[in-house]
């Protein structure tokens, strides 16, 4: 009992701690500010133009502002979590992670809390300033259902980023060139600017490992229900959602283990510029 | 009953696999640690001295449970550290000189209050904690200083308090005076000094191929060369394994070649290498009178005598006994 509140005390401080530098970046740092804020602004502003210019229903531009905002998440959890260990070994801050006595997680975790300040500032902003100006209108049938589709998303997506992370123990650059690759690909696949029921059964089950894919279809059906674009029943979402986090989050931890002890054992775990 | 080891090792191996060159057959490997049997008392700062590249750093690394070793066993405070590398941690801290630690954007208190955290300290422990290293260093000043706007030398001072921040029961020292300027560097030694004698069973494994710093710190030393541990014991008795002999260090002008000093008869050892514009010629003799030799080889060569001194034994003597090189060659082999 007394080791395991130990190791909770040490778990927690570390998510404190790691956070910290992220937090207090975005005072120190402004010009995020309009780089998180202004400039995804445009990019969902473009994809709001091309469904006014098709006549799509308004709906359609809910949905893109949605994914505008859920975007966001997406980008964090790829450029400011699974990659950061490939400039925590260049920096040599990782050598000094790994012989403290603390989880990997609680320092992906702090990671994560830290930069997830600025990302739902992000989200926000595209989403409020978004409805303003496109004028869109959400009706939220059901709060409670929202807000659990959007704490699973984010549970089994940064689950999915610690996954990520874990292969840079062993790899540098091949594994940045894979976070390169897999911005664009998913950002077709989730269906972040076009609900991902068009992409036809197989495509969309197949996407739906990547939690963002189903967390955006079940906030658009329970924003718009009348739509008539979701891919699955929310229940159904939803618990795939729960599933997919307490998947993610046990395989990261494993792999998180596995990988480190391969980069042990092949030398590659402080090993620079490869 | 007998006392937990600080450190042990025990045939202790490490082999790199390293990328074959085109055209190149057999085994493409690194021996980078070789049948190392070290023992490392409580209490004790323990120094490990050798060149550039002599498998120091990769000892350290097995030991920090950053790497595995490719053979034999590997215990820190009994612990082995492939078995259990957690409990390990519990224990140990590392710092390696010429590194800095931490974020930019960061304060030097706020970076160094980060690093309290992966340890679990609380608040008013972190506090204190890094208060007195930070005066220790010569930061006190420099808290409320951003790390960006710090010096390189700086920066390491940070990384160096950091190392002590968990009050850890064995401390691997890195070459931790690397690059720095002669006070700091004096100050520095003097508090590791310090600390392992006001706290008894507090334990320093201290790297460096500087053997003033080694001669000076270390209660006992350990010579490695290409992996293997070539002696171990105090400054004093490695020096006494060269009484009688005799050494000379000699100043010449530039000599183009320095092989044949080796094949001159009487010499036991010789290192030399060329530096600012002289040639320096470190000689252990088996007696005085192969010197007459010695000098009639650096006129044959052309060379003019700067200086001559004769001199006490010291690790890098022992070190030129022990391998037939002395510590710095790499550079300027002969």
């Amino acid at each position: 009992m007394k080791n395991f509140r130990r190791e909770l005390m040490v778990f927690l401080r570390t998510v404190i701690g790691r956070a910290y530098p992220r937090l207090i970046g975005l005072q120190r740092e402004r010009s995020w500010l309009f780089f998180e804020i202004f400039l995804p602004l445009l990019g969902t502003a473009a994809f709001v133009y091309i469904y006014r210019a098709l006549g799509a229903k308004p709906e359609f531009t809910g949905f893109v502002v949605l994914g505008g905002a859920m975007t966001a998440y997406w980008m964090n959890v790829l450029w400011s979590m699974a990659t950061q260990f490939y400039w925590e070994k260049e920096t040599g801050n990782l050598a000094l992670y790994l012989i403290a006595p603390t989880s990997r997680m609680a320092i992906l975790l702090g990671m994560a809390f830290g930069g997830m300040v600025a990302t739902t500032v992000r989200a926000l902003a595209v989403l409020i300033l978004g409805s303003l100006v496109f004028r869109v209108t959400f009706t939220v049938s059901n709060w409670g259902a929202l807000l659990l589709v959007f704490f699973f998303t984010l549970v089994a997506l940064y689950g999915l980023g610690m996954i990520f992370a874990s292969a840079f123990l062993l790899y540098g650059r091949e594994a940045w060139h894979m976070a390169n690759l897999l911005q664009e690909p998913v950002f077709l696949l989730s269906g972040f600017y076009f609900p991902i029921k068009s992409l036809g059964f197989w495509i969309s089950a197949g996407a739906s490992l990547i939690p963002i894919t189903l967390g955006l279809d079940a906030m658009r059906q329970l924003l718009y229900p009348q739509a008539g674009w979701g891919f699955l029943d929310v229940g159904i979402e939803t618990t795939i959602l729960a599933v997919l986090s307490v998947v993610f989050l046990i395989a990261a931890h494993r792999m998180l283990l596995w990988l480190e002890n391969v980069a042990r054992r092949e030398g590659r775990l402080t090993v620079r510029g490869q | 009953m007998s006392q937990t080891l600080a450190i042990k090792t025990e045939h202790l191996g490490r082999i790199y696999q390293i990328k074959r060159k085109r055209g190149e057959s057999g085994p493409a490997t690194l021996v980078a640690l070789e049948d190392v049997n070290l023992e490392v008392r409580q209490g004790e700062l323990f120094g490990l001295l050798g060149p550039n590249g002599a498998g120091k750093t990769t000892l350290i690394k097995i030991l920090t449970t950053l790497l595995t070793p490719t053979s034999g066993r590997a215990f820190v405070d009994g612990i082995d550290v492939v078995e259990n590398p957690q409990e390990v941690r519990r224990r140990i801290n590392m710092v390696s000189g010429g590194e800095s630690c931490g974020y930019g954007l960061l304060t030097v208190e706020e970076n160094l209050w980060m690093f309290t955290q992966f340890y679990g300290l609380d608040f008013k422990t972190a506090r204190e904690r890094i208060q007195s290293m930070l005066e220790v260093v010569g930061l006190a000043d420099r808290a409320k200083t951003k790390a960006y706007h710090l010096s390189t030398g700086m920066k390491q001072k940070m990384n160096f308090a950091r190392g002590f921040l968990n009050d850890p029961q064995i401390l691997f020292l890195d070459e931790p005076t690397l690059g720095l300027d002669v006070q700091t560097s004096r100050i520095l030694r003097d508090f590791v000094k310090r600390w392992v004698r006001e706290r008894p069973g507090k334990t320093i494994l201290l790297t460096t191929h500087y053997m003033a710093e080694a001669d000076e710190l270390c209660d006992r030393v350990a010579i490695i060369d290409q992996g293997r541990i070539l002696a171990c014991d105090t400054p004093a008795n490695l020096k006494r394994r060269l009484q009688g002999a005799s050494i000379f260090k000699l100043q010449t002008t530039p000599l183009d070649t320095l092989e044949h000093f080796k094949q001159l008869p009487g010499v036991s050892q010789f290192a030399g290498h060329r530096r600012n514009g002289h040639t320096e010629l470190n000689f252990i003799l088996e007696d005085e009178n192969a010197l007459v030799k010695v000098l009639d080889a650096v006129q044959a060569k052309g060379g003019h005598l700067l200086s001559l001194e004769k001199r006490e034994p010291t690790l890098e003597d022992v070190f030129i006994h022990l391998v037939g090189r002395g510590l710095s060659d790499e550079e300027n082999p002969t």
